[in-house]
């Protein structure tokens, strides 16, 4: 079995897996990190969005070999409840969710977002959740607490 | 609901603490400082765990963060059959709040001898119990010499709204920090040690039977613990869950399947839900006292789709068999009732079940979840004791499970000649829309349908109307109109399974209702708003409609190619008053700029818990009423994905704005189903307003305007 090395969540990772397999497999499967969720498997919900490098991937959608010698980074290393990224902060300030199953990867779009734009629109924000469904209707939540967590962060 | 008769003087149980009235079913005091509740509703991200945490931390005058809540289990919790109708605050809110006030009572009685002290010199505060002279103990203290093993009574009385210290301040919903730190909360991401992972095998076409199966595939896949098959019902259990997959998709090679039943033609849902055998039901009656005679009569139909539930996660649930029993993991929204359909399917006593409850994702009314749970029961049973998981596709998840069912609704209003309504007649064609498991002598469960001996496939029915009706929900005007007659046609065939979706028929008839009023008021020249307040006599129903049209500025300068429509309905004509303001902006494509709501749901235990509910039935409402329709051709369902399916995205989503009125004095209702209704309506009357047509067959797209702009020119 061909072996595939990446960063997970800072942390030098290596698979013994067919490179074909889908990343959201092998980080669920292999190596339980459960953060990603499974949605639809088809990269059409955004529910295990993952940040590879500075972009936030479908982790359903990502072959193994895709993320070769990259940073993956998963909610799990966003933040912990003792040092919480802003925008973990944010969601809880505007408790922007009803169920939360779609959570896990749409702190991840907006992570990405953050990195490459520290100070986005409203729009920016709604367009860069825009591969991200969410069936409860917390959108707006969601989109004042990105916007919270870009004031927070820009405040220092 | 169970109503038990009350005793003389004495006022009655809330009817589920009357149904489980052991005390210690409800809540127990824990040594180190911390008390367990147990209420028999489930969280499906509705709040309701904070909201009712809450409520037991009032009563009892403790912090809140000494208050830990359990999950319904059939073990461990009372039966409060299923958690819908937005229903949950109602009753287990007020069971809680009785059993609580009078645990709280029987600790005082056995501080008060303990300490010598009169029972009313006694004051609690976070748990410790004082008296006059510095005399003091604690629930926890007391806890091993008081018996909670005994039933309720009807002698406490609960505090009253000005004493209350949680209950109506928005408290932070006690699950979100797990769900945003991504510790394991969902079933989908629980791990059982030595858990297999199932998946089964289900046909593309309606209904169609598995005729022949070549194993030979699937067994070929590495980490395969056994193929399950019973008649058409069919799956695999394997090691690893990618090993699942592949072994399904290898057996789908090998099936052959039967053509399967026809479905309706899909742009004909009217004719079709007309043309079928049906059971009618008078709903209700209203005979006028004067006898104006009619000068015309407007006749409208309006259609609504089948609609998924369409949850983000594909249902799951695990299975654990010890012998002849079985433990199930479940993000059901009842665990007794799935126990029930299970021990039909099995022919086990419903003891050698346990069914214990685990959230999922929201389902917003009866999903898989219940399917789900036979499956893996059904798989886990065929591999000796270790525990199975099994979760749907996708493409299950948006064609195998209930749909909410398609309605074609008929209002026929007669109008005197100064053009006001004295006649009314509503009629409703649809399926049932509950078929919820555990309330019947045969299961509701999609695999017992597909075993060797099958069960038959249960057709739809409605609830009674003094359960807030089904496919008739909201179809009693709350206008006081001098008389109607309402009818509903349930469907007694289901090519197309259905079951409960948010609001059963309660957004179907608002929409109805609310679209011909607006219509009628147009005609007149009359103010919608005005014409509305002058035919309510409730004055909560015209405090929300006031306040909606305050906090909109209604009605807003006429602007080209903006639109305002207004929408109202009170959920079930009994639960929370809702108004709803939409602004559209459009031509043959639309896009719904602003909501702007009003609620009253009486008693809000967590206004904000409310507002989030409100907000969210009104996104849900607006991608209902703009894109959703499940998508069938004569055989089957062609909907199953996000593509076929869409749902709003967030460049779609339109501000909303929510205003709360607040009633603490008022028994509590639910606030998740309360939007539906009025945004439908609201929406289609601001396409009105912008357009000059009237798009009467949901969902208002962009061939559907074009449609409507035709007939008009």
């Amino acid at each position: 079995m061909p072996s595939v090395r990446f960063r997970l969540n800072g942390v030098e990772t290596e698979v013994d897996a067919d490179p074909d397999r889908s990343l959201l497999d092998i980080l669920r499967g292999q190596l339980g990190v459960t953060g990603p969720h499974f949605g639809c498997g088809a990269g059409e919900c955004g529910a295990c969005n993952v940040i590879v490098g500075d972009r936030a991937v479908s982790a359903c959608d990502a072959q193994l070999w895709s993320v070769a010698d990259k940073d993956v980074t998963t909610i799990e290393g966003l933040g912990t409840s003792e040092q919480p990224h802003p925008l973990q902060r944010a969601f809880i300030t505007e408790q922007a969710l009803q169920c939360g199953y779609c959570v896990s990867g749409i702190l991840m779009s907006a992570a990405a977002l953050l990195k490459r734009n520290p100070s986005p629109t409203s729009r920016e924000v709604k367009e860069a959740l825009d591969g991200n469904l969410c069936r409860c209707g917390s959108h707006n939540r969601m989109v004042r607490a990105v916007l919270r967590a870009a004031e927070e962060m820009a405040a220092g | 609901m169970n109503q038990q008769a009350p005793a003389p003087s004495q006022p009655a149980l809330p009817a589920s603490l009357a149904a489980n009235p052991k005390l210690s079913s409800w809540l127990k005091f824990s040594s180190a400082g911390q008390v367990t509740v147990s209420p028999g509703k489930v969280e499906i991200g509705q709040g309701i765990v904070t909201a009712l945490a809450q409520i037991a931390a009032d009563e009892l005058d403790i912090d809140l963060s000494r208050v830990q809540m359990i999950r319904a289990s059939t073990v461990a919790s009372p039966n409060e059959g299923v958690t819908s109708g937005s229903l949950s605050i109602q009753q287990s809110g007020r069971a809680l709040r009785h059993a609580c006030a009078e645990v709280r009572r029987i600790f005082l009685q056995q501080a008060a001898e303990r300490l010598g002290v009169d029972i009313d010199a006694l004051e609690i505060e976070d748990g410790t119990i004082s008296g006059p002279g510095n005399v003091r103990t604690s629930y926890w203290e007391l806890a091993d010499e008081v018996s909670l093993d005994h039933n309720a009574t009807s002698g406490v009385t609960p505090k009253i709204a000005t004493r209350r210290a949680l209950a109506g301040n928005s408290i932070q919903r006690i699950d979100i920090p797990d769900k945003v730190f991504a510790r394991p909360r969902f079933i989908h991401d629980q791990a059982l040690a030595g858990m297999l992972h199932g998946r089964v095998l289900r046909p593309e076409n309606a209904r169609a039977k598995l005729s022949e199966l070549r194993e030979d595939g699937a067994r070929a896949v590495a980490g395969l613990v056994a193929i399950v098959r019973d008649g058409s019902f069919a799956g695999v259990v394997s090691e690893t869950e990618h090993g699942a997959e592949l072994a399904v998709r290898a057996l789908r090679k090998g099936a052959v399947w039967s053509d399967g039943d026809p479905l309706p033609d899909e742009n004909d849902l009217a004719s079709f839900l007309k043309a079928q055998p049906s059971e009618l039901t008078v709903i209700d009656t209203k005979t006028a006292t004067s006898s104006a005679t009619a000068a015309r009569t407007i006749r409208r139909q309006y259609t609504r789709p089948y609609i998924a539930h369409a949850s983000i996660a594909p249902s799951c649930a695990m299975a654990q068999w010890d012998g002849d029993r079985v433990h199930v993991w479940t993000h059901s929204q009842g665990v007794y009732l799935l126990r029930a359909d299970l021990a039909l399917v099995l022919k086990l006593p419903v003891e050698n079940i346990t069914v214990e409850h685990m959230e999922g994702a929201g389902c917003y009314g009866h999903n898989a979840a219940d399917d789900v749970a036979l499956d893996a029961v059904l798989l886990a049973r065929a591999v000796g004791g270790r525990p199975v998981r099994v979760q749907w596709s996708r493409q299950g998840e948006m064609s195998d499970a209930p749909f909410g069912a398609a309605m074609a609704i008929e209002i026929e209003a007669d109008l005197d000649a100064q053009g006001e309504i004295i006649e009314w007649r509503h009629s409703i064609w649809s399926n049932g829309h509950a078929a919820r498991p555990g309330r019947a002598a045969q299961p509701a469960l999609l695999a017992a349908f597909e075993l060797e001996k099958p069960f038959p496939r249960m057709i739809s029915t409605n609830p009674p109307q003094a359960n807030g009706g089904g496919g008739d929900r909201n179809s009693i005007p709350l206008y006081d109109f001098p008389s109607w007659r309402i009818e509903s046609h349930r469907l007694t065939t289901m090519p197309i399974r259905t079951s409960a979706l948010r609001t059963l028929g309660g957004q179907g008839n608002v929409f109805a209702i609310e679209s011909i009023l607006d219509e009628i008021a147009a005609e007149r020249g009359e103010d919608p708003l005005a014409f509305r307040l002058r035919h309510l006599r409730d004055e909560r129903a015209k405090d929300v409609i006031r306040a909606v049209a305050r906090r909109a500025k209604w009605k807003p300068e006429k602007q080209p190619g903006i639109g305002y429509g207004i929408g109202f309905g009170r959920y079930k004509n009994t639960g929370a008053y809702c108004a709803a303001i939409a602004e559209i902006e459009g031509a043959e494509e639309i896009t719904v700029r602003k909501l702007t709501l009003a609620v009253d749901v009486g008693e809000a235990i967590n206004p904000d818990g409310v507002i989030n509910q409100i907000e969210g039935g009104a996104i849900q409402a607006t991608s209902w009423v703009l894109k959703e329709r499940v998508r069938f051709d004569r055989q089957r369902i062609t909907s199953t994905s996000w593509t076929e399916y869409p749902i709003l995205r967030f460049s779609e989503v339109p501000d909303v704005e929510v205003e709360l009125i607040q009633r603490p004095d008022i028994d509590p209702v639910g606030a998740g189903e309360a939007a539906h209704g009025p945004v439908t309506a609201a929406i289609a009357n601001a396409v009105f307003d912008a357009l000059g047509v009237r798009v009467r067959d949901l969902p208002i797209t962009r061939d559907r305007i074009i449609a409507a702009m035709e007939l008009t020119s």
